[in-house]
Formats: C-alpha cells, sequence, structure tokens
C-alpha cells in the first residue's frame, strides 16, 4: 500500500480528516525548506504538497509567484526539490511528500527519468497543475508504474464527465480546487464545496481534498466537515514570508490551530497532540 | 492553380499539430475552452458570422490589403522582385486587427461582455481595445510594467480607446508575464470574460482560430499575385514571433506545390550571442501558456528572458503549428539580427516611401538577403505585417537621436 493510501485509511479509521500543507521549495531559502517541512509534520500535517518553481506559474497567485521568483532566484531547480525530498525522507519515513508545479520543468528533465529520480528521492506523489488528464496519459501511466501517484484537480466548472476522467487517470486523492481563479483567492464558498464534494467523492472512488481559499481555522474546519482533505497554501507562505527569522516557530504555530479546528471535527476525540 | 494531392488538415480533433499544440491548462479552463471550441466550431459553420466577418473586414478594416511591387528596391537589390503584402494599411496599422474582429464577434455570440487581452508592443492591446469600443465590451489589457514603461504612447492610445491597461510586475515585467496574468484574469472571471488573444499560441482551439482569422491575408494574396506578378510566389516570407502573420499568409499556401515558406525570427544580437528571441531556430521542445511547442527554456525547463529590438517579437515561445511546419519540412526558420532588420527599415523608408514596423523588417531583411542570390524572374512575397509609427522612438534611440 502506498503511503498516501496508509494515511487516508488511518486517518479514517480514526475519524480524522487529513491535513495538507503546501509550501514552496527553496522558499525562503534552501536551507530551511527541510526544517520547514518538519515543522509542518510537527504542527499535524498527514501529506506535504511540495511546490517545484517554475518561471511561469500561470496558476497562481501573487503570494505562490512571489515564492517561486525568490526560490529560483536562489538557485532552486527540480533536481535541487529532489535533494530536499530525499533529505527530508532520511528524517520521515512516514509523511507522504507530493510535488506539485508545471509540466515543463519535468519534461526538461525527461518524464521516465523524473519519475524514477522522483520515487528513488522518496516522492509520493505528483500534481501537473498543467496536465489534464488528456494530456497525459502517457505520463500518469509512467508514474503510476514508477510508483507515483498521478494526482488530478476538479473544480467549481468540471463537468461529471470530467469526474469520470480523473477518476480513471489519477490516483491516491483528487484535489477539488474549491473556487474560479488562481492560488491565494480569498472568495470560498463553503456552501457549493459542500454540494459538490459527495458526488464527486461517489464519482472518482478517492479520498477529495479541498484547497485554495482556505486561510484559517474556521474556514478549515467548514471545508473539513464535508472534504476528506483540507489544502491550505498561499496562508503559510505568507506566514513565512511575513516572519522573516521565525519562519519554522510560526509555522509550526499557525498548523497547529488548524489541526486542532480540524480534530474538533472527530467527534469525541478532542484534541490531539 | 495546382494543389496538393493530400490537403494539408491540422489541426486534428484534439487540437495537436503532430506532438505539438494542445490544451496544456489548469483543469479550472477546461470547460471553458470546451465551450469556446462548440462556440466557435457553430460560427465557422454559420454563414452569417462569416458574412458579418467579411464585411467588417472591408468596411472596418479596408480589406482587401493591396499588394506593392517594390521595383526600386528589388532593382538595386539586383535579383529577385520583391512584392510586399500591405498588411500596415490596415486600421490600426497591423494585421492583429483582423484576428480581433474575428474574436469579439465569437465573445458577442457567447453573450461575453467583457473582453481581456495581453499585449507586449502594445499593437495587440490596441486592437483589442479598438473593437471592443466598436461593439461596446468592457475591456482590460493586461501588459508588462517594462513594456508600459516603454511603449507609453501605446497605452496612452488604448486608455483613449476606454479601455483599462494594468501593468503587471511579476516575473520579467514582458509580454509572457502579460499573457501569464490574463490566464489569471480569465480563470477567475470565466463566466463573463472571453480571452482574445493576439497570436497562434495558447490552448487550443487558440492557435487553430488565430489562424483561421489571419487566413484572410493568404487568401488574399492567393487572388491577387496572379493579377500582379503573373503568377503565384516562389518564396513567401513572414516574421515570426507567436507567428500569426506568418500562419496567416502560410496557411493558404500550404496546399500550393512549389512554394517555399519562411518564417524569420529575431536572432536579436545574434543566435551564439544567448540575447535573442529565436524560440525555433535554438530552443527545444516544452510546454507553456497551455501548448506543446519550441521553446527558449534554461537545462532546468526554466524560460529565460528573450530579447529583439522589436518588442512583438520578443517572446519565449512560438504557435505550435510552427513547430510542426519546422519538424515537417513544409517551412524554414531563420534568424535574422537587429541590425540587420534595422538595416532593412531605413531601406524600405528611403527607396519606397513605407516606415515598416521593426517586426516586418525582419522579413524583409531576410528577402534582401536572399533576392540577390536569384534570378531577376523570381517573385519573393512578404508579409508587411504593420507600419513602423510606433517604433519611431526605438529608431531614434538606437541612431543616438533625442525628440
Amino acid at each position: 500500500m502506498s503511503r498516501i493510501q496508509t494515511v487516508f485509511q488511518r486517518l479514517q479509521a480514526e475519524g480524522r480528516k487529513a491535513l495538507i500543507p503546501f509550501v514552496t521549495a527553496g522558499f525562503p531559502s534552501p536551507e530551511l525548506s527541510l526544517p520547514l517541512m518538519q515543522a509542518l509534520v510537527d504542527g499535524g500535517a498527514d501529506i506535504i504538497e511540495l511546490g517545484v518553481p517554475f518561471s511561469d506559474p500561470m496558476a497562481d497567485g501573487p503570494t505562490i509567484q512571489r515564492a517561486s521568483e525568490r526560490a529560483l532566484a536562489q538557485g532552486m531547480s527540480l533536481r535541487k526539490v529532489l535533494e530536499i525530498v530525499r533529505a527530508f525522507r532520511a528524517t520521515d519515513a512516514a509523511t507522504p511528500v507530493v510535488l506539485m508545479g508545471y509540466a515543463n520543468p519535468i519534461e526538461a528533465m525527461g518524464a521516465e527519468r523524473f519519475v524514477s529520480a522522483a520515487a528513488e528521492a522518496g516522492v509520493d506523489g505528483v500534481l501537473v497543475v498543467d496536465y489534464p488528464p488528456e494530456e497525459c496519459v502517457g505520463f500518469a501511466a509512467t508514474a503510476k508504474a514508477g510508483g507515483l501517484d498521478p494526482i488530478f484537480l476538479l473544480a467549481p466548472t468540471s463537468s461529471e464527465q470530467r469526474y469520470a476522467d480523473v477518476a480513471s487517470a489519477g490516483s491516491g486523492y483528487i484535489y477539488y480546487v474549491s473556487l474560479k481563479g488562481v492560488t491565494g483567492s480569498a472568495k470560498l464558498d463553503v456552501e457549493e464545496v459542500a454540494r459538490r464534494i459527495p458526488d464527486i467523492r461517489a464519482a472518482v472512488g478517492m479520498p477529495v481534498g479541498v484547497g485554495f481559499g482556505i486561510r484559517d481555522a474556521e474556514s478549515a474546519r467548514a471545508v473539513g466537515a464535508v472534504a476528506d482533505a483540507v489544502v491550505i497554501g498561499s496562508r503559510i507562505i505568507e506566514e513565512i514570508e511575513n516572519n522573516p527569522g521565525e519562519e519554522v516557530a510560526r509555522v509550526a504555530a499557525f498548523m497547529r490551530d488548524i489541526r486542532c479546528a480540524l480534530d474538533d471535527l472527530a467527534t469525541g476525540k478532542g484534541v490531539t497532540q | 492553380m495546382q494543389m496538393a494531392d493530400t490537403p494539408y488538415q491540422f489541426p486534428d480533433a484534439s487540437g495537436h499539430f503532430g506532438p505539438y499544440g494542445g490544451v496544456f491548462v489548469s483543469e479550472t479552463l477546461m470547460p471553458a475552452l470546451a465551450e469556446l471550441r462548440e462556440a466557435y466550431a457553430a460560427c465557422q459553420a454559420d454563414p452569417e458570422f462569416i458574412a458579418e466577418f467579411e464585411y467588417e473586414l472591408k468596411h472596418y478594416v479596408g480589406r482587401p490589403s493591396p499588394i506593392y511591387h517594390a521595383k526600386r528596391w528589388s532593382g538595386l537589390l539586383g535579383g529577385a522582385q520583391i512584392y510586399l503584402k500591405r498588411e500596415d494599411l490596415n486600421h490600426t496599422g497591423a494585421h492583429k486587427v483582423n484576428n480581433c474582429i474575428g474574436q469579439a464577434l465569437v465573445a458577442r455570440r457567447m453573450g461575453k461582455p467583457r473582453v481581456i487581452a495581453e499585449t507586449g508592443a502594445g499593437q495587440h492591446g490596441v486592437a483589442t481595445a479598438t473593437v471592443a469600443a466598436r461593439y461596446g465590451m468592457e475591456c482590460v489589457v493586461y501588459m508588462g510594467a517594462e513594456d508600459v514603461k516603454r511603449q507609453a504612447a501605446n497605452v496612452y492610445r488604448m486608455k483613449l480607446l476606454g479601455a483599462t491597461v494594468v501593468p503587471v510586475e511579476s516575473g520579467s515585467k514582458t509580454l509572457k508575464d502579460a499573457l501569464n496574468e490574463a490566464m489569471r484574469d480569465w480563470v477567475t472571471n470565466v463566466a463573463d470574460t472571453f480571452y482574445i488573444i493576439g497570436t497562434v499560441a495558447g490552448p487550443h482551439p487558440y492557435p487553430m482560430m488565430v489562424r483561421d482569422f489571419q487566413s484572410v491575408i493568404g487568401k488574399e494574396c492567393i487572388e491577387q499575385m496572379p493579377e500582379m506578378a503573373g503568377r503565384q510566389p516562389d518564396y513567401v516570407i513572414a516574421c515570426v514571433g507567436g507567428g500569426s502573420n506568418a500562419m496567416g499568409i502560410f496557411h493558404p499556401y500550404l496546399d500550393v506545390p512549389g512554394v517555399k515558406l519562411v518564417g524569420v525570427e529575431a536572432a536579436g544580437d545574434g543566435l551564439d550571442s544567448g540575447r535573442h528571441s529565436a524560440s525555433l531556430t535554438a530552443g527545444r521542445p516544452g510546454v507553456l501558456h497551455g501548448n506543446r511547442t519550441y521553446l527558449l527554456q534554461d537545462e532546468d525547463g526554466q524560460i529565460i528572458e528573450t530579447h529583439s529590438v522589436s518588442a512583438g517579437l520578443d517572446y519565449p515561445g512560438v504557435g505550435p503549428e510552427h513547430a510542426w511546419l519546422k519538424d515537417s519540412a513544409r517551412a524554414a526558420y531563420v534568424g535574422i539580427t537587429d541590425n540587420e532588420a534595422l538595416k532593412a527599415f531605413h531601406d524600405l523608408c528611403r527607396l519606397e516611401g513605407i516606415i515598416p514596423a521593426l517586426e516586418s523588417s525582419h522579413a524583409l531583411a531576410y528577402a534582401a538577403k536572399l533576392a540577390p542570390t536569384l534570378p531577376k524572374d523570381r517573385v519573393l512575397l512578404v508579409n508587411l505585417s504593420g507600419r513602423g509609427d510606433k517604433d519611431m522612438h526605438t529608431v531614434a534611440e538606437r541612431s543616438g537621436i533625442e525628440f
């Protein structure tokens, strides 16, 4: 069983929701990536989405764009992202790591080389924002064969036909983008999410994580009540950006708040950690 | 006229030109692109749509644009005869408006009251603002902050036409970043907004749709050349940034045997200098802005900053159909440096009384290289895609002149 499946099965048995933070690799500096990932786990992360910086992040809002630019300016590259994962894996054998980024750096490395290098470094899944299922049949198959879960997005605009498309191409979990727009937008429609998730979960037969627009304990709790996992990205990048010198402590503290809020949802369990 | 045995039919149903093109966008945009594909297919099949497009091209743009025999220049070069397709005489001064009218009419049929566009030098932004004013649509143009500074006159022009110009501060603050930002706007406002892409790039159906609207250029040439030169040309030459004026003149000629197609990229300070925009000549395939195509990128797959004296060619990618035409050898692609383009610019001013755009000057410069190597009865057709009024400042600066 993959690390991602193991996590979701354990959480389901405990009646808890997965907390999936996102950080951009190499931000605010390559040296801080490993301690930040460890802080995410200390703060209650179940899975880590690690952003691979790209020069033209079309689907990202200003916060993650800035983080990518700063990481690239310090020499971050896909190869170095894999080194960060390898270092993290040496300290943590359990927490799944999902790489999130754009197609071109992967194509530049070569799909097969990327998949084997990523799996060998300890990566568990890969979400390529500009690879919809119809454009990556070969890549998704290569990823699965190499032990990586190809993870796909669904959006409020997606039709039921597209639920089926991502269900057959993807594995691990589905990432439901809770609003139209780019990362970091602030207009979360919880009712819309609540209406959609049961249908999506039934159609895809995988856990469904929800992201985009989740900024605090309250919105995390609201989304956690209907989804299997809560993804938080831009808000964590802001925490890092706004607290130079205290990034690791602040990120861990922010995570603990969200973790508490999510675990409140688990009846009778109270707060863990 | 003799036609090829197997007609050229690209893209395929999923928007691919061989391995190039496609729909490489985030899931949020997939339904919007499906909706656009359906709407555009309905427009193509509707004689009323075609009639309205043709009416607008004739009465608003001033088509057909003439073909002009550059006799003095050809004579001095001492070889093949050079003919110019005068897209510079269109309303707004370039070929860009052909496509903007087509897409604005599609937008109107789809009931989208708001149009957005990206622009580099400002030509596509001005053309979009123009048609938005013409059809009473809200218009927002994204332009790199660096370009906003360099192209103040075009920024003012767009504002006069009622458009909102948004300076883009991210990345290299140029055309590619403006395109990223326009995509972000579209993904956020997809319900009421139509994205008018200015070139034959982006996700399917854009490369096909923009090519179709621009193909009026080549269709007119096929009609006009027998009258002007007594036959079809031996060479059709056009500059290539994203590649819309080139696809527009190439496409109708793809099925005409014996016509050589040459796309001219911006070699900037020279292909060896690293400061150029020649994606097809010096790049390698990758994925950017919704399609797979040749890109200027580093070893890690990051897109690199480009250079050209001509802002309209200053783009790290190229339309996917050009990538396919290159690989299938149906078209050839060459590079022309800043200095070569500037010389052709000055020659055309002095010898023919035509001030060409710096973009088009790259195609002219290649024609000037090629003509002397060919006999006098050979015919070169150059797409003079735009006029050079917008480039006064750049050319004066390069000549050390201050206004």
